[in-house]
């Protein structure tokens, strides 16, 4: 417990004075991506690595936040702060009543219904021009504001996205340790068993895929309010593909892992400038070789590994 | 009036709605022999489409060569995504299968996009394209062309798997893979058949539709998705349960799509898929009907 707890608070600092250390520039607007990309990757690892739910619409709920909170804010002129958990509310409750029927699926039908979700939200986006602007977008969605200061460079930004990703880290990584995150875990490994001890491993399904829709509702408002410009474009089915390639790369059930995920896959298209629209490629080939050679992701995998080739150095000193 | 506009809709629903049935049949062949939802079904029908196209183009083939061609080089894709994601994994969960096929669909989608471009590309309709009337309704030669070459597949396919040795065996495996490697089925080799078939019969479907919707790197997502909501509605099965499944699910898109609007044709489909699912998840004519093959 107390090395949990020195773990987030290393991790903390580091994301803390990072901006002094990666300054200025364009690679301070990539990190506040991947400080939202974190916050996704957590939210779909919670369904994914822990209680072993699969989703491919998880960048719908995405959306409907980014989007409720844009079209509150501009066309309804709300205040930014209030809009926010109105749109996580309305998102966490659409979750959890579609959640009902749909998490009684499993395995494949469950990801096939979820990715179909995903598509009807995004064809939503689209085709309700008068709400959304359709394929255009929505533009002109303000910046939050507090107590004099407005969120409206990189470097403030950074703050406040990373402020709540922290939040968000240790709000899961307590979960996860928690009598709730056992039981989901019980849910993962056997459903049945897991009943049979007492779990309701139905409504804890339901509840956990109502969470991990609010926190990615929470991060599509702060999305909306930093980029000042959402269009659907952000929200289709490969999205989806890139929050679970992030989980799967750093590691189904960490929360570390997720940061990983999040962040790799954020730089890799930075880094592989020219590559543009082939990072789509890439994103398949890891996908692949991960569950073939690394099912356990960065975070299990790259120790294992460093723990094979040094027990082979030493046998060879042996010899 | 009114009851032309149905007719046509209808019968232009019919033709896609053949495609989506070939597409759906499949996943159910893979599914039946293996127990995985194949992701990456829709690129064997990208692949159809696209290697008709250089085949004409490139190698300048007749039509009638082009096509067996493409089946072929799709079908080699197929082998060679059973033999090198498939069956390397040892003790996959359903999880891990999802996201292998999903890995190997973009790859395929990706590769196809460095290849042949984001452009989309038409092919030429095998006969011509005078349109023949039916009642208050038109239909092209292309659509006969596609409501016959889906016949003559499930016909085919009906003989295969009830009157030939490895078609038998391979409905052995998909009733029981352990009882069926007992009695001395090699389960392995029919798992790479049923990849072998379903690519095949993909591919077929991506050429016979490309003539009136023309065809690009990515159009296997959508067409995939539908492939697999006809075989939702037909409980799985790789018999005439499925085809129904895909036939009302094209009538019924394109009815949609004719009277209602266009923008949410796409989103009719999943609605299906989900209406089913949550009510009749064994698909619309329940287990006892359908043939699990």
């Amino acid at each position: 417990m107390k090395r949990d707890l020195l773990l987030f608070t290393a991790f903390s600092l580091f994301i803390m004075v990072a901006p002094q250390i990666f300054a200025g520039g364009y690679l301070m607007n990539v990190l506040v991506f991947v400080g939202i990309n974190t916050m996704l990757a957590i939210a779909l690892n919670l369904l994914l690595g822990y209680a072993g739910q699969i989703s491919l619409g998880h960048a719908g709920f995405f959306g409907l936040g980014a989007y409720l909170s844009g079209i509150l804010t501009t066309t309804y002129s709300l205040n930014p702060w209030l809009a926010m958990p109105i749109a996580a509310c309305v998102v966490g409750s659409l979750a959890y009543l579609i959640g009902l029927p749909v998490l009684k699926l499993k395995g494949h039908y469950l990801a096939m219904a979820t990715l179909g979700l995903g598509i009807i939200i995004y064809i939503v986006f689209n085709e309700t021009v008068d709400l959304t602007g359709g394929p255009s977008g929505l533009s002109g969605i303000p910046n939050l504001h507090v107590a004099g200061i407005t969120f409206d460079s990189d470097v403030k930004n950074y703050y406040l996205i990373w402020g709540v990703t922290l939040a968000v880290m240790l709000f899961s990584l307590n979960l996860a340790g928690s009598r709730v995150g056992r039981a989901l875990r019980a849910v993962h490994d056997s459903e049945v068993a897991a009943q049979v001890l007492g779990v309701d491993a139905r409504g804890l399904k339901v509840q956990i895929f109502a969470l991990s829709a609010i926190i990615s509702s929470l991060a599509g408002s702060l999305y909306a309010h930093t980029m000042t410009f959402i269009s659907p474009a952000s929200f289709g089915f490969n999205f989806s593909i890139e929050l679970l390639t992030m989980v799967v790369i750093g590691g189904l059930g960490s929360i570390y892992g997720s940061f990983l995920g999040a962040a790799l896959l954020t730089l890799l298209p930075e880094i592989l400038r020219g590559a543009n629209d082939y990072d789509i490629i890439i994103y398949g080939a890891l996908l692949m070789v991960m569950v073939m050679f690394m099912p356990g992701g960065l975070v299990r995998g790259v120790p294992a590994l460093f723990r094979k080739v040094f027990s082979r150095k030493a046998e060879g000193g042996h010899a | 009036m009114q009851f032309d506009q149905i007719l046509q809709y209808t019968l232009s629903g019919l033709s896609t709605g053949a495609i989506y049935a070939l597409i759906g049949i499949g996943f159910s062949i893979i599914y039946n022999a293996t127990g995985i939802i194949n992701f990456a079904q829709g690129e064997f029908v990208m692949l159809g489409g696209l290697l008709t196209l250089s085949c004409l183009d490139l190698l300048k083939l007749p039509l009638w060569a082009a096509i067996p061609c493409a089946v072929a080089v799709s079908t080699v894709v197929g082998i060679l995504f059973e033999r090198l994601a498939i069956r390397p994994l040892r003790h996959p969960t359903p999880i891990n299968l999802v996201i292998i096929t999903i890995g190997g669909s973009i790859l395929i989608r990706g590769l196809a996009m460095l290849v042949w471009g984001k452009d989309t590309h038409t092919i030429p309709a095998f006969s011509g394209d005078a349109p023949i009337a039916i009642g208050g309704a038109t239909i092209l030669p292309q659509h006969i062309w596609i409501l016959a070459i889906t016949l003559i597949i499930i016909m085919v396919n009906k003989v295969y798997f009830y009157h030939t040795i490895s078609g038998k065996a391979m409905r052995a495996c998909s009733y029981n893979r352990r009882a069926a490697g007992l009695v001395g089925i090699d389960v392995k080799r029919m798992v790479l058949f049923s990849f072998i078939i379903s690519s095949a019969m993909g591919s077929i479907a991506g050429i016979i539709v490309a003539p009136l919707t023309m065809t690009a790197y990515d159009v296997g997502v959508m067409l995939g998705l539908k492939g697999f909501c006809a075989a939702i509605i037909g409980g799985m099965s790789s018999g005439i349960s499925t085809v129904i499944g895909g036939l009302i699910l094209g009538v019924l898109e394109s009815l949609g799509a004719g009277l209602i609007s266009s923008g949410y044709k796409d989103a009719i489909a999943f609605i299906i898929l989900l209406l089913i699912l949550f009510i009749r998840p064994q698909g619309l004519f329940g287990k006892a009907d359908s043939e699990r093959v």
